[in-house]
């Protein structure tokens, strides 16, 4: 939610229910004029099947069992792989923001390290761990470090010297100083990177189970594209939005809960 | 008033009425009771970043309680000093000393900006100021009792963000008296108000100083603030103090009084001219 959107307004809808749907109009828009172009026949179905063949491809996995059990297994990479990456890169986010000595002796190493796409080691990762489990996770974890490492750098950098020196004028020690000031003062800038880390997590675990995997989603969509079922080709694509965009509002609920005393976030 | 009053005193017995009208009298006169203050010395004070002398050799008694402004231009070395005087520097050479052992708690500063904890309520913020005592049970009664004195109690709950400038300096005021510092600092804490602003922060300002006795050192550009408020204005001047002028106006000063205006043109005068450029008249 930005600055402008949460400026009242004088004439604001008050209808608090449609206001909900408001973001739904243009997805289910589309979706709609995608039906209507595949039963008119304006698009053939082998290019791209009418929004109700994939529901009901949907419908038959489901029932199957099948497509709960892929969700599940890539739901639990991306999380685990999430935890992991983003535990380390937090860690080393606060060593390097409070201690110069750690940020001397680790940041350049990462810095150098960042600048390889961690998508071009999926060869290296599958020498060295096979399609197994540990190879996605390595993969998930590697790539949401970088964004929470660098984000809480900065959050952690930019905290205001000002505040600081007030703390410590005000007897803080250096824990009460982390707890009350330096911590609440990056955690804006740490949910900026756990954003672009959720994004990045989905992007790795797709690209990861196409290439290298014997379950999940991406595995799914693969193997839909070798029977040439392209129904449940597009029905992993829209779960992919759908998982995307339930991660995104999590972690917009989270920062709400956690920077009410933002202006931005503050309700009128 | 009584509760003041016995609050300027704290280990005196509860004062009769004769005691409290005479008390009263006094204050009113300026000839204060005993203070609470701490009386302030330097010594030699000096001071330099890099090359740059900022303060070659400051000599200075402030008697306890007494409200002493700091003027000069930009860059003269008067926040340096009161930044030294709050510990927030190291001193180069020099000596300051508060007459007894002051405890942390004791000096406090108020800066320019407010620096308020944005995410903390304003009771939370206000409660920083205890220092050590943060954790003891009366934490928040004593906070709430500071707010009350700036006239905000009613915005115990509100996050910073939505208060205005004046209302997060106030805010910033209970922080540096909520635990009835001996030494009071400010560093140009009404520099970013508004003019009306300004001269009700003014008024409060004299209020608490008035109430809670401590030692006062404002930092200023504004000569008339320094003269409405301070019984003694330093004129610093490259490092050094230029002028010691003693303001013998009696409280409560009306603003734009002649005796005021006087007095600030012939501060003004002396900053301008020691720069070359003489006041017009």
């Amino acid at each position: 939610m930005s600055l402008i959107e949460s400026l009242p307004r004088a004439n604001r809808l008050r209808l608090p229910r449609a206001d909900g749907l408001i973001p739904w109009i243009v997805p289910l828009a589309i979706i709609l004029i995608w039906q209507v172009a595949c039963v008119t026949g304006l698009v053939s179905a082998r290019v791209l099947p009418a929004p109700s063949d994939v529901a009901l491809a949907g419908w038959k996995l489901l029932l199957s069992g099948e497509l709960a059990r892929n969700i599940w297994v890539s739901f639990w990479r991306a999380s685990v792989g999430f935890v992991i990456g983003g535990s380390i890169g937090f860690a080393f986010g606060l060593a390097n923001g409070l201690s110069p000595i750690s940020s001397k002796l680790t940041d350049t190493t990462l810095q150098m390290v960042r600048n390889i796409p961690h998508l071009a080691l999926i060869p290296l990762v599958i020498l060295w761990f096979g399609i197994d489990e540990s190879a996605k996770l390595f993969l998930v974890a590697l790539g949401v470090f970088f964004p929470i490492y660098l984000n809480t750098l900065h959050g952690i950098r930019t905290v205001d010297p000002h505040l600081i020196e007030m703390g410590r004028i005000y007897g803080m020690t250096d824990g009460e100083l982390f707890r009350r000031v330096i911590f609440p003062g990056a955690l804006p800038s740490i949910f900026v990177g756990v954003r672009f880390a959720l994004g990045i997590m989905w992007l790795t675990l797709i690209v990861a189970e196409t290439i290298a995997a014997s379950s999940g989603l991406g595995y799914m969509a693969m193997q839909a594209r070798e029977f040439m079922l392209i129904d449940v080709v597009v029905l992993s694509i829209l779960i992919y939005a759908l998982l995307g965009k339930l991660a995104d509002s999590a972690s917009r609920v989270l920062e709400r809960l956690t920077l009410s005393w933002h202006p931005a976030f503050q309700k009128h | 008033m009584q509760e003041a009053l016995r609050f300027l005193q704290p280990d005196a017995e509860p004062l009769d009425r004769a005691d409290f009208v005479e008390q009263a009298r006094a204050a009113r006169h300026g000839l204060r009771a005993p203070s609470r203050g701490l009386p302030l010395t330097i010594r030699g004070l000096k001071k330099s970043y890099g090359d740059n002398e900022v303060l070659r050799g400051i000599d200075l008694h402030i008697p306890a309680g007494q409200f002493v402004a700091i003027v000069g231009r930009s860059g003269c070395g008067k926040s340096t000093l009161l930044r030294l005087i709050a510990g927030l520097e190291t001193i180069d050479a020099g000596t300051i000393s508060f007459g007894e052992a002051a405890r942390p708690e004791d000096v406090r500063v108020m800066f320019q900006e407010p620096r308020l904890l944005p995410w903390a309520r304003v009771l939370s913020n206000v409660e920083v100021g205890l220092g050590r005592d943060r954790a003891t049970p009366d934490a928040q009664a004593r906070a709430d009792r500071a707010l009350t004195e700036v006239g905000l109690d009613d915005k115990r709950g509100q996050w910073p963000a939505v208060l205005s400038g004046g209302q997060k300096q106030r805010v910033a005021l209970a922080r540096a008296l909520v635990s009835h510092p001996r030494v009071l600092a400010f560093d140009e804490p009404l520099g970013a108000l508004d003019a009306l602003t300004r001269i009700s922060m003014q008024r409060l300002l004299e209020r608490v100083w008035h109430d809670q006795a401590f030692t006062a050192v404002l930092v200023t550009h504004d000569v008339a603030e320094a003269v409405a408020l301070a019984d003694r204005v330093l004129v610093i001047e490259d490092g050094r103090i230029a002028h010691d002028v003693h303001v013998d106006i009696p409280r409560p000063r009306r603003r734009g009084s002649a005796d005021l205006a006087a007095l600030e043109g012939s501060i003004l005068s002396n900053l301008l001219e020691s720069a070359g450029e003489p006041l017009q008249q």
